[in-house]
């Protein structure tokens, strides 16, 4: 039913209309991200050598998945791993619960995991009496203002000082005038600290799992992560399936190019690997699957699995920085989001493959090179052949393939259409109803005559273009 | 219920998997990016990380820079013999009693010319937890264990003794606040790299 469907361009309006703070700002911080990424990869001579490996590297071990997820399993058991397999998010959210309830766990302290952002995790776990605090500061923003996550690295990039100021004094009592970042974040730590040491377990997300060693790593900047899994005696680690490489020797690739892309930083400031549980502690590992087997069958998508999650993607594409991660409502937003979100639900996120310029930076930054901004043409072509498209975009797509393939028609049209914007009065063309985005920017002035007469004008004696 | 979700999974995976891709043979990339002396590059990295450094002679130098960088400090916690804390630590302490300390002492086993990062694991640390609960850090650091970049640190780290280990680059840190860079989100506030031989 069409009230499921997400309306990119009507959640991007919200942003873009919001004031002329946010939008300004958010494109600003995420270009400057783009700006350190373009540094710190030039500082690397064989940057383009690595996409190339980090890309194959990835396409091997996808395509030898079962092998190396074994391997994972045994070693990780032999460190003293529990190992779960989890099909879908519903199985994921039960695992966890039991062994919660297991060990009679009432508070669970959690650094960022998009894979249990993806499960729905937290809220499952409320609804069953236990609470859950987010202990990144981006994902805390987010949580204490009860929003997704609008960005797979900063997850509260859409908020300004101001937002956050307001948000802090409403939940911890802050002073809401006080904006300073250092004040913010330092209330932060002393009201988050108690939390930390009262939770009786913590959970974690992972950037990549060895298969030859059964570890995995976490990158954080905060030191987050960390701090969980050093204090309570129980830690699960929650992990997608396609976050597995062979060897140590590989993690090396993908270690210096996860932070380049993603902050423009050379690594994390906390690169963590866990391979089995502390002395008197137990460590769980729950290896999910919810859809990505089913995504390694099909030819045109797979390899949307070899992603690293860096953002690399978002930050430099023109309509998240302008639209915000929210315009995609969803847990994955972006270019990457295009791609994925549809396979998790096709119908709900039809829209989104249109919310794109197609301008291909995506895939020119994508550190593991995958085809963004050509699988998002791909997903358009599926979204027409299952007839989900909107039907203005019905009606608009038969009127232009009825005009492009009369060329007389399409002269016409042309020639009208020049007439036509001429006569159009501003405020329709750039009415915030009708389009967003023609906020704050004008249409170029038209040319006097259309490309065709042009040419028939000036190329009289070239060969003549055939009606 | 486990065992069917894992033999469905693998099962999913062996049906749906594309033409196998061989795996790309890596040639060694141990000075990729780096030029220059490692000691230099490592120090100009870890400044450029909110991290500092000081090229000390004894333990005892240690604790008297100690003393003269934190005069407030009331617990100290040291994992390395060269430095006597205030609290002691063993494998079984319990990590909730390090809450209050405010100088961590450990030594790393190496350091990342490329990006100024330590490798350290649970047997520098005694416990994790010292390596981020401690409002500041003093990490001890061998000039001589410098290796070039992440592929030559990747072969020094060894995954299957460790239940731990960590690349630490500088203090915590966090821009997610209107893209302010601040430093001590949630670990330590500040790290300094003492260089002393081991």
């Amino acid at each position: 039913m069409s009230f499921n469907i997400v309306h990119p361009e009507k959640l991007a309006a919200e942003f873009l209309n919001k004031d002329k703070q946010h939008e300004p700002q958010h494109d600003e911080h995420l270009w400057t991200s783009r700006v350190k990424r373009d540094k710190e990869a030039a500082s690397i001579p064989e940057w383009e050598e690595f996409r190339e490996l980090a890309s194959r590297i990835k396409q091997h071990t996808l395509t030898h998945l079962d092998q190396y997820l074994e391997q994972f399993e045994i070693n990780a058991v032999k460190h003293g791993a529990v190992v779960h397999w989890a099909r879908t998010a519903e199985e994921h959210n039960q695992i966890v619960l039991d062994i919660l309830r297991q060990h009679s766990v009432k508070d669970v302290i959690k650094s960022k995991s998009m894979l249990q952002e993806e499960c729905g995790m937290i809220p499952f776990l409320e609804k069953h009496g236990i609470s859950v605090t987010e202990s990144d500061l981006g994902e805390r923003i987010q949580q204490l203002d009860k929003e997704q996550p609008s960005h797979i690295v900063v997850p509260a990039v859409h908020k300004t000082k101001e937002d956050i100021a307001r948000l802090f004094a409403r939940h911890i009592g802050t002073d809401p005038n006080n904006t300073d970042a250092h004040y913010l974040n330092d209330s932060m730590r002393k009201h988050a600290r108690p939390l930390f040491l009262k939770a009786q377990a913590a959970m974690t997300g992972a950037n990549f799992a060895i298969a030859e060693t059964g570890s995995f790593v976490v990158c954080t900047n905060e030191g987050n992560a960390d701090i969980g899994a050093s204090l309570p005696p129980l830690h699960i680690a929650s992990i997608g399936i396609e976050k597995l490489i062979p060897t140590t020797e590989d993690l090396a690739i993908f270690i210096r190019m996860l932070s380049r892309s993603a902050l423009g930083s050379k690594i994390t400031q906390y690169t963590s690997h866990f391979s089995g549980p502390r002395k008197n502690s137990e460590l769980h590992i729950i290896l999910t699957d919810n859809g990505r087997s089913k995504r390694l069958g099909m030819p045109e998508f797979w390899e949307s699995l070899k992603c690293i999650r860096c953002g690399a993607c978002m930050n430099t594409c023109p309509v998240f920085r302008r639209s915000s991660g929210l315009s995609y409502g969803a847990v994955y937003g972006g270019p990457i989001g295009i791609i994925l979100d549809p396979t998790i639900d096709e119908k709900k996120y039809s829209e989104l493959p249109y919310h794109s310029s197609l301008c291909g930076s995506c895939t020119e930054v994508c550190p593991v090179k995958i085809d963004i901004s050509g699988q998002i043409r791909q997903w358009r072509r599926v979204m027409a052949d299952h007839k989900r498209l909107s039907l203005i975009r019905r009606l608009a797509f038969k009127a232009g393939a009825a005009v492009l393939s009369r060329p007389k028609l399409f002269r016409a049209a042309e020639a009208g259409a020049y007439g036509s914007i001429k006569l159009l009065p501003h405020f329709l063309i750039y009415n915030n109803l009708f389009n967003a985005w023609g906020k704050h920017r004008e249409m170029p002035p038209f040319a006097k005559e259309t490309f065709h007469d042009w040419y028939q004008k000036n190329h009289e004696n070239d060969e003549h273009i055939q009606d | 219920m486990m065992s069917t979700s894992r033999t469905d999974i693998l099962t999913a995976i062996r049906k749906n998997k594309p033409a196998a891709v061989p795996r790309p043979t890596l040639r060694d990339l141990s000075s990729s990016g780096i030029e220059g002396d490692l000691l230099a590059l490592f120090k100009k990295h870890l400044k450029e990380a909110d991290g500092e450094f000081y090229r000390l002679e004894s333990g005892k130098e240690v604790s008297a820079l100690i003393k003269k960088l934190f005069p407030d400090a009331k617990v100290i916690c040291s994992a390395t013999p060269e430095v006597k804390g205030s609290r002691p630590i063993k494998p079984d302490t319990d990590p909730h009693s390090l809450a209050d300390v405010d100088v961590g002492v450990f030594r790393a086993k190496f350091g990342v010319a490329e990006n100024g990062a330590i490798w350290v694991t649970e047997e520098d640390l005694v416990i994790t937890a010292l390596g981020v609960l401690p409002e500041h850090l003093i990490v001890l650091l061998d000039p001589d264990r410098i290796v070039s970049n992440m592929h030559a640190a990747y072969r020094e780290v060894k995954l299957d003794e460790h239940h731990y280990g960590c690349f630490m680059m500088g203090p915590s840190a966090t821009a997610d606040i209107g893209a302010v860079h601040v430093n001590g989100a949630q670990g330590s506030r500040s790290l300094a790299i003492i260089f002393l031989a081991h």
